[in-house]
């Protein structure tokens, strides 16, 4: 498929689903409401449903989805893995320990995604070392090491909810964190969140070509001309950045980084200038998605998204997994 | 045009794998050859600058590898990796492109010049056909060609191969090395390859550097170096040299 016509086709599924995400619900309401809610012209609780309610949550939904899509798209050129993403490398259990700890000291909300960047940029970085020991990254390397930062990082959360007393009033919002559910953001949440998301990801366009260059081994990339140190640490960062962002917004939602990128390649192709914005656009479109699934699978009860992802990316991931230890390498 | 190695000492970890190595690769194909351990992938390497001497140092054209950008050893130095397998489904035009990187600005397409090389470089290695196929889709012969195509592309005036041949059937073994012969002999490349094949490095190089526990055991025309000797010193008795014929062939004792 031309990348053109793919990534329109995306745009579409992503105002699609949106709309969807903002119609449905336990009050129902119309497009028309939706239109008039937006100029201002609807009764006061359409109002409040759509503009305080619904489309901050849609919102907060295509911003963690496209976050975790990008930031696994990278986290796999830079790998050469098609089994690494932030939830299973630990990068994200990383960032949400940096949130807990931020809420656990009183820290300001529009802190959190600062902590959560700062926890994500310690577990990926670690990850990246561990990786390289050997001078080969294994996908076995990748998700051992993956799985002790997750259960270092919740070791420490469990330390962090029992040790502090404060704690007590917050647990909601570290409970937030560790099912990884989207509700409904602030505006001055999302606009941080926002600011973000669309830097980190023209910044990942911009890396691009430079990771295209590892699809043969970090090796091959500096003798094709890559300064390989400065690229590896920028993919990191922005790793990071989105990772963080991510899970100052939803806490940790599992898998969305790992699906995406893998079921768009052999769409869009592997080329990181098409396969980022592809991500950007087909995990928002899944997070919608899986929110509205989230919201009306046991009406009038809310699933945490992170469940839905979970019992959605878990099986694909085992086939992935098995599909990858046949040519293991 | 000439890569230079001068007294280069080097190897990972605590332990030198080269020791003060003084080789120099000028135009025309030199096959590096040895047994295994010998540091023969160590060298390229170090001549390619992805391996820092710990004394010494390579010189292009008269300046330290260390004090060029990667960018800039890149748009001179190419080389074919022995690694050239990948998960990802580049086309095969997308992984030649690759060769491209240093020439290529971040978030600009590419121009007509690299558009020419990477068509050029698939023209040489028969890829046309396969230009828009999967890379990982490919058998390992086909993937072994694209990868040096991307070397091609780069458009350098040295190229190093570490094993180019590994995964080839005898003819296209035959006919890769041919054209890298044959293009070091028209544009003035200088190419050096690791080759296991005594009998292709026979047959293909103009010259042969043998090494022997990291050091440069022989350096010469096919002639001098495969004798009967020097081939029995660094392989041991297992091998038989026929020196009457021009090239020398080598053939296992039965």
């Amino acid at each position: 498929m031309r990348p053109a016509a793919a990534l329109a086709g995306l745009g579409v599924a992503l105002a699609g689903s949106a709309l969807l995400g903002v119609l449905a619900g336990a009050v129902a309401v119309g497009p028309g409401d939706v239109v008039a809610a937006l100029a201002g012209g609807a009764d006061a609780p359409t109002t409040a449903i759509i503009r305080e309610l619904r489309l901050p949550r849609v919102i907060a939904a295509a911003l963690v989805g496209g976050a975790l899509g990008v930031a696994g798209a990278l986290l796999q050129g830079l790998l050469r893995n098609p089994l690494a993403d932030p939830y299973v490398t630990g990068t994200s259990a990383g960032a949400a320990l940096g949130s807990v700890a931020s809420v656990a000291a009183g820290a300001p909300a529009l802190v959190t995604p600062l902590a959560a960047f700062a926890g994500a940029l310690a577990s990926v970085a670690v990850i990246w070392r561990l990786a390289r020991i050997g001078g080969r990254t294994t996908v076995l390397t990748v998700l051992l090491a993956g799985i002790v930062i997750s259960s270092f990082a919740g070791a420490v959360v469990t330390l962090l909810i029992v040790a502090s007393d404060r704690l007590a009033l917050r647990l909601r919002a570290v409970l937030d964190i560790l099912v990884g559910g989207v509700t409904s953001r602030s505006a001055a949440e999302l606009a941080v969140a926002i600011a973000i998301v669309a830097g980190a990801t023209v910044w990942a366009l911009a890396l691009a070509r430079r990771l295209d260059a590892y699809a043969f081994g970090e090796e091959t990339a500096a003798t094709l001309g890559v300064d390989t140190d400065r690229t590896t640490a920028s993919v990191l960062v922005v790793t990071a950045l989105l990772t963080g962002a991510a899970v100052a917004l939803s806490g940790l939602v599992s898998f969305v980084g790992l699906v995406i990128p893998h079921a768009l390649r052999p769409v869009v192709g592997a080329r990181h200038a098409v396969l980022v914005p592809a991500c950007l656009l087909g995990g928002a479109t899944a997070l919608v998605l899986a929110d509205l699934g989230a919201r009306i699978a046991l009406a009038p009860a809310e699933l945490p998204v992170g469940v839905i992802t979970g019992l959605v990316g878990a099986p694909f991931f085992l086939l992935v997994l098995a599909r990858a230890s046949r040519g293991v390498r | 045009m000439t890569l230079v190695a001068h007294a280069v000492t080097a190897g990972y970890g605590p332990r030198d794998v080269l020791h003060g190595v003084d080789l120099a690769i000028g135009p025309g194909l030199c096959a590096v050859i040895g047994p295994n351990g010998a540091g023969k992938s160590t060298l390229i390497r170090a001549l390619a600058g992805l391996l820092v001497p710990r004394s010494g140092r390579v010189e292009l054209d008269g300046v330290d590898l260390r004090a060029m950008s990667r960018g800039a050893i890149a748009q001179r130095v190419a080389v074919v990796p022995q690694v050239f397998d990948t998960l990802f489904p580049f086309t095969v035009r997308e992984v030649v492109m690759l060769g491209r990187t240093a020439r290529l600005r971040a978030l600009a397409g590419p121009r007509d010049a690299d558009r020419l090389a990477v068509e050029r470089a698939l023209g040489l290695l028969e890829l046309g056909d396969l230009a828009g196929r999967r890379i990982d889709a490919l058998s390992g012969g086909e993937r072994q060609r694209a990868v040096l195509a991307m070397a091609l592309a780069q458009e350098t005036d040295v190229l190093l191969l570490d094993e180019p041949t590994v995964h080839l059937d005898p003819a296209h073994q035959r006919a890769t090395l041919a054209l890298v012969r044959d293009l070091a002999r028209r544009s003035g490349i200088a190419a050096a390859a690791v080759l296991h094949d005594l009998n292709l490095a026979s047959a293909m190089a103009g010259r042969i550097v043998v090494l022997d526990g990291g050091r440069v055991a022989a350096d010469g025309p096919p002639a001098a170096v495969l004798t009967q000797r020097t081939v029995e010193r660094i392989f041991g008795p297992g091998l038989r040299v026929l020196d009457d014929r021009v090239p020398p062939a080598v053939l296992p004792r039965s």
